[in-house]
């Protein structure tokens, strides 16, 4: 079964300072823990992908306008101050393993080295065999 | 099974579609056989025989047209190789890097077709579904059918531009393999290797085209610092920090005396300079010693041959390692209105490091941290990160 585990900031959810102002060890610390996730995932066979995405500055909301052409608008990314880092994509046996890949990923170190335990959604992806009806 | 047999995966899909179009055809109005799949392997089969005869009879009257129309420059030296083959590698590259191509879909079609990659492996390389990647190969491949380009050598008229666009190809090849280093890096790494050997065979097959050696000399002398260029955790190192014991001496020597060469000789091109100057750089034992006044000069001839704002954005920095920092500031202002660099993130991490050099580190500071949210590279928005947060713990600029 595969899930799909966003990491997804909100002013809500999160109660700390953001990467650019940690010290030089702070965030050392913390991108080669985010290394080291895709490296163990890699190791378990359960990684299917992982992506981070660019920061909210470097985001587009689209729709389609008048003809189907598209209107562009800068997120509402930064008054909401709620975006989406990025995500994994696991392949693992259980919902409880998946639930365990997104609480050790939710330890990953910030400010002081202590754990950030931002909130990671985990989303079952729709990939499942049909049931017999 | 088709493909087993015969080795060819593209011809025995078209073998198996022609054995299953004629069942579709034959069946309704001869009856079903009586071992349909027996059936389908030999309709098969039989077409495969003959496509792979026409091969032969193709390459037979390719290699007489060939031979007809002798090129003293198109034919290499060729001490272990025939001629004949020596000039269809050449042909075949300039089909892929037909200018009626996507980049993405030349870069594909170079490395399936020129270099020999499974699709499988261009896929791995480049991250996407190989189901994605077949599609874009055959695309690729259909869109040059279409486009009726014939194989065969370009018109001496449109050779040097098609030859350009070769050279295109594999120097982005290249620069993929080089600037991916996080997780999927070390299968990125074939890619550098790949575009390396390429551009090497080109070399063997046309030795006198300056910028073809430029290009090589190029690649050489920036893979050869490429085991200095990272850390133990796959964090970016700048070149002035680098250690340069870690350099690959005999790819520098190989790379510099080949631009040397290259140069004198000339025509001079972009990819001539932009070794020369790597050289320089590698030439220097430590980063103090570099010869930025010689850079300097060379990055005013490539902004005058190329006309890009990065070359200028670099002529810039390198302006501020002759001048000092405030000149390069002034030379980066002149920067600001020009559109190609409107919402990039070089011209704040350009700027980042000249106010560094000045010492106005609240500015600095704060051009690496918007330089970080623009840049699309994760290794370096941690590196530009990381050169905030070590500024801003110094004083207390950042806070």
């Amino acid at each position: 079964m595969k899930y799909m585990l966003l990491m997804q900031f909100s002013a809500a959810g999160t109660d700390f300072p953001s990467i650019d102002t940690w010290t030089p060890e702070e965030i050392a610390a913390h991108i080669g823990f985010m290394r080291e996730v895709d490296g163990k995932l890699t190791a378990a066979g359960e990684l299917v992908q992982a992506e981070g995405l660019g920061g909210p500055q470097q985001a587009r909301i689209v729709r389609a306008g008048e003809g189907g052409a598209p209107v562009v608008t800068e997120g509402p990314f930064a008054e909401t101050k709620e975006f989406l880092a990025g995500w994994w994509i696991v392949d693992c046996d259980t919902p409880q393993r998946a639930t365990e890949i997104a609480a050790y990923i939710s330890t990953a170190p910030g400010p002081g080295g202590r754990p950030l335990r931002m909130p990671i959604e985990v989303h079952p992806v729709m990939s499942a065999p049909p049931q017999e009806l | 099974m088709l493909a087993r047999r015969f080795g060819d995966f593209a011809d025995a899909e078209d073998a198996t579609q022609e054995a299953l179009l004629a069942a579709a055809t034959q069946w309704p109005v001869e009856g079903v056989p009586e071992n349909p799949r027996g059936w389908l392997i030999q309709v098969g089969h039989r077409r495969m025989i003959e496509l792979v005869r026409s091969e032969v009879a193709r390459r037979r009257r390719e290699d007489l047209a060939g031979r007809r129309e002798p090129d003293a420059r198109w034919i290499a030296p060729a001490a272990d190789e025939p001629a004949a083959d020596s000039d269809d590698t050449l042909v075949l590259l300039f089909l892929c890097c037909h200018p009626t191509l996507s980049t993405s879909s030349a870069i594909a079609l170079t490395l399936r077709a020129v270099g020999g990659l499974t699709t499988a492996e261009i896929a791995r390389a480049f991250l996407v579904p190989e189901a994605t990647m077949a599609q874009r190969i055959s695309r690729a491949k259909q869109r040059i059918r279409d486009s009726g380009v014939p194989f065969r050598m370009p018109e001496e008229a449109e050779r040097q531009a098609r030859l350009a666009a070769v050279l295109h190809v594999l120097y982005l090849v290249f620069t993929e393999g080089h600037t991916a280093s996080v997780g999927p890096a070390l299968r990125r790494v074939d890619l550098s290797e790949e575009a390396v050997r390429l551009t090497r065979a080109i070399h063997a097959l046309l030795p006198d085209d300056s910028e073809v050696a430029g290009l090589l000399a190029l690649m050489l002398l920036t893979d050869a610092r490429a085991a200095a260029r990272t850390g133990p955790a796959g964090e970016l190192i700048s070149l002035a920090e680098q250690d340069r014991g870690r350099w690959d001496a005999d790819a520098i020597a190989e790379g510099t005396a080949l631009v040397t060469r290259a140069i004198t000789r000339g025509p001079v091109g972009p990819y001539q300079l932009q070794a020369a100057i790597a050289a320089l750089h590698d030439e220097a034992p430590t980063a103090t010693d570099t010869d930025w006044p010689q850079i300097l000069a060379l990055y005013e001839v490539l902004e005058r041959l190329s006309g890009s704002p990065v070359v200028a954005l670099n002529r810039a920095v390198a302006t501020a390692m002759v001048h000092g920092p405030a000149a390069g500031l002034d030379a980066l202002a002149a920067l600001d209105v020009d559109a190609r660099l409107a919402g990039q993130h070089r011209l704040d991490a350009a700027r980042a490091h000249l106010y560094e050099m000045a010492g106005e580190r609240e500015r600095a500071v704060a051009h690496y941290r918007a330089a970080a949210g623009r840049t699309s590279s994760r290794p370096e928005q941690h590196y530009l990160l990381m050169r905030a947060a070590r500024l801003a713990g110094t004083d207390d600029a950042g806070h």
